[in-house]
Order: structure tokens, then sequence, then C-alpha cells
């Protein structure tokens, strides 16, 4: 049996008694408010979280869920935040237990306030494996030979081949419940384009996510967009919310 | 005769005379960095970012900054004309892929063999971070490590057996640090060049594996200051 998850919002909004969102079709994809495109994110979820270098980060997603409460959350993210901004505040209001991340950040305070303190279970990943794992799951791979980390404390309890005369370790295709991410624009089928380094992670996470919730700067009428530019395809996009870009430092 | 070793800048300047012309590269943090503003003026080269740019060019003016267009360490950079913007699984296809022609890379340690350690000092606080340089240091075509040659203490920062976590095994071409240039070859380590007014025992005696070298080591040639 298929559960398709583009039906869920709606079964949730019905079951919640959320009317806004119960009336929505169920090929509905724009939703009319952070708060409500968040709303149903429950306690112990695992969010992949778009963003890099401070582009590109869906940052009116993370302030959404920050009000919304969700506990117990996992996060697969490039790196922990800036002081509060960015998924900074979601470690200070303690919502996160579980991370994997290339690169956590000399400025994540918080995270490492509750690294420290022992409440974050911590998995680091080399970044460019981190991308490809991802993109394994997207693609239906369920695990994959890197010669990345070979011989240094990455390859721990990985299994360990030699092909054509090289060492490899098997790496694991890494998925989430949840993908939250940022683009330029949207049209109403949810055909996404990203501008400039803004795109880094965000294309790779709609894949690899059961449902990807895709914040934009601007929708546009379906077929506005040039069909030659688009990147991430509506295929992989959920829900779509309008929401100006927020930038931290 | 001086024994000044040389500065960031100037180990910035030596490394930037290893950049082929036409050559895709990623320089990391640290006196990488540094090296974009010593490219020679004949030389040509497309610098990659694993953000996700092809074809970077020098930092953003005041006033003209786009928060978008950021290098791998959030300054706000420029797009040279044949630049081109993918995401970071694709700039990660470019790194391990083997399709970066040249790669440099601040360093902690390099062991004789090439083994670079440059993520995380043992014991340090914190979580510590890995971010692209696994990827970087497995697949780039030649890796070149800048370093001082010694660490703050006076120990030797090339050595026998990497000590602190490692980036990658048997990786590292080639180590330009305020004393020396090396390259790593199967024979060991061979002293290619000594920075000015260093003699190759002086240069050895700060080094922890045997160095190989002929009776004249060239002089690194940089400009006067």
């Amino acid at each position: 049996m298929t559960y398709r998850i583009i039906a869920e919002h709606i079964y949730r909004a019905i079951r919640d008694k959320n009317p806004e969102i119960a009336k929505m079709t169920l090929r509905e994809k724009v939703f009319p408010t952070i708060d409500a495109v968040v709303a149903d994110i429950p306690d112990g979820a695992t969010i992949m979280f778009g963003g890099f270098g401070g582009a590109g980060f869906p940052n009116n997603l993370i302030q959404g869920l920050a009000r919304q409460g969700a506990r117990d959350l996992g996060v697969i993210s490039n790196n922990c935040g800036t002081g509060e901004g960015e998924l900074g505040i979601l470690f200070k209001n303690n919502q996160i237990r579980r991370v994997v991340a290339a690169f956590p950040g000399p400025g994540a305070k918080y995270f490492q306030e509750q690294f420290d303190a022992g409440k974050i279970e911590l998995e680091l990943v080399p970044q460019g494996i981190l991308c490809e794992r991802m993109r394994a799951f997207g693609a239906g791979i369920p695990a994959f030979f890197s010669p990345v980390g070979v011989g240094t404390e990455v390859a721990r309890g990985k299994e360990e081949r030699l092909i054509r005369g090289k060492r490899y370790i098997l790496e694991q295709a890494l998925g989430a419940d949840y993908a939250f991410i940022r683009a330029y624009r949207a049209d109403h089928m949810g055909n996404l384009i990203y501008r400039k380094a803004a795109r880094n992670f965000n294309p790779i996470m709609a894949t690899a996510a059961k449902s990807t919730i895709v914040e934009v700067e601007e929708i546009l009428a379906t077929g506005a967009l040039d069909p030659e530019a688009i990147i991430t395809p509506s295929i992989f996009v959920d829900r779509i919310v309008q929401a100006p870009g927020k930038r931290y430092v | 005769m001086s024994r000044a070793r040389l500065t960031r800048e100037q180990i910035a300047e030596r490394s930037a005379l290893e950049l082929p012309d036409g050559a895709y590269v990623n320089l990391g943090w640290g006196i990488p960095n540094l090296i974009a503003s010593y490219v020679p003026a004949d030389v040509t080269v497309y610098f990659h970012s694993e953000n996700g740019i092809l074809g970077m060019g020098p930092r953003a003016k005041p006033g003209e900054e786009d928060f978008d267009l950021v290098d791998a360490m959030k300054v706000p950079v420029t797009l040279l004309p044949g630049g081109a913007y993918f995401s970071q699984d694709d700039a990660h296809v470019m790194t391990r892929g083997g399709h970066l022609d040249i790669c440099i890379l601040g360093g902690l340690q390099v062991s004789a063999r090439g083994d670079l350690a440059n993520w995380r000092v043992p014991g340090a606080k914190g979580a510590g971070g890995i971010g692209g340089a696994m990827d970087i240091s497995v697949g780039a075509q030649k890796l070149i490590v800048t370093m001082e040659h010694t660490a703050k203490d006076g120990s030797p920062k090339i050595v026998s057996t990497c000590s602190y976590p490692l980036t990658a095994i048997e990786c590292v071409d080639t180590i330009i640090t305020d004393v020396a240039v090396l390259d790593v070859t199967p024979e060991g380590l061979v002293l290619r060049e000594v920075a000015p007014g260093f003699t190759p025992e002086e240069v050895q005696a700060l080094t922890e594996p045997k160095l190989r070298y002929s009776v004249h080591v060239p002089v690194m040639a940089l400009k006067p200051r």
C-alpha cells in the first residue's frame, strides 16, 4: 500500500481541525503561512536543513519550528548555527538531540554548549560524503564505497574493501523525514530555481526526505519558469511557502 | 646571512608559482586563502569553491557584496566571466572525482609518506569539524600543503608518523613552509628549495624524517621586500 505523502498535511489538518489547510486540494502545495507549513512536524522527527556560509538557509522555517516547539529532533546539516541565527535558536531551545554535520562551526555557540553538556549525539561526516549519502538515498542507492576517510577516524566501524587495488570504505545512504530548504523562486507546482551560491545543499536534500518543505522569495504561476533552467523539478517538493530571505552574521 | 623565516604572505607568494596556466584550483583556509593575490600576471587559473562556484573572482568591494555569493569562509566574493554555479554535491564530484588540478590546504602535520592531519588538534575543546578537507585531499590531482615548518613550541610539523587525527593518507605531493619546499616521493621526502638564508642541514634539523637533497639545493625565488 503506497502512502501518498502529499496528502499527509490534509489528513493532519482535518485531524487537528485546521480549516485553512483542510480545505486545500490534494495537489495544492502552497501553504498560507510559515506557522501552517511546519504545524504538524512531530517530536522526534529527523530534518535536513539546507544552507552554507550564511547563504541558502531556510531561516523562516527554522524560526517557525522554534515557535512550534517540536522536540527530540534529529538534524542533518552542514553546520549548526551562528549564535541564535540559522539553527542556533533550535539548539538554544533544547529542541535537538541528534546531529549529522560536516562542520558544526566555531560560531555555533548553543550547539557547543549542548554538545559539551553531553546532550547531543553527534556524527561528523566529510562534507562531500554528506552530500553523496543524501544523493544516494534520493536515488535509491542504499550504500556505496568511497575513498574519503580511509585510514582516518571516519572509517571506524565501516566495512573496508580493496577495489582494483585501492582501499574504500562503505558509506550508508542518508535520508530524513523532512527537508527544510530555501530556494529563490518556485512555481505553484513546486519547480525551483536557486540564486548563486545559495543553492548549495538545498537541491540534494529535496530528493532525500519523505517530505520537502521549501521557503521561497517569490511564487510564480505554473509555467512561468524556464523549463531549461529548473534545478529542482516539482516531484521533489511537497510544500511551498513564500517568505523574504533572512540572513544572520 | 638573513635568518628570518618567510612570512605567511611569502609562503603564499612562493606557493602561487606552483599554479600552471589554465589550472582548476581549490584553496583552503589559512595561508592558502592568501595565494589568489599572488598568481603571476601571465597565468590564469580558475578557482573552485566547495559551496558551488567555479570561476570565483576576488572579494566583493565594500557596498557591492551579495550575500548569496560567498566563498567557503563566508566572505562575499565575485564571479568572473565564464564562472558557474552548481550544487554542493556537484562541487564534490569535482573534488573527489579527481577533476581539480591543484588543491592547496593548510596543515597541522604531514608525515614522511604524505599523510595529512589538518582538522583537529588532539585534546582541543568542542566537537571539531571536518568540512570539505577530506574530500579535497583524497581527490586532488596534486595536493600542496602550506604551513609553518614547526609548531609554536618548536616541534616539527613534518613528522615520521602523524600523531594528530588524520585528514587523509598518502595524499600530499608538495609541502611549502616558511623555510623550504619539499616533495613527497616513493623514496621519501625530497628537499627541493630552501628559504633565503637557510641551509639544507638547518631545514633537516627542523624536520623529523630524513630528507634527501642534492649538493646544491636552490634558494626560493621571492620578490625582495
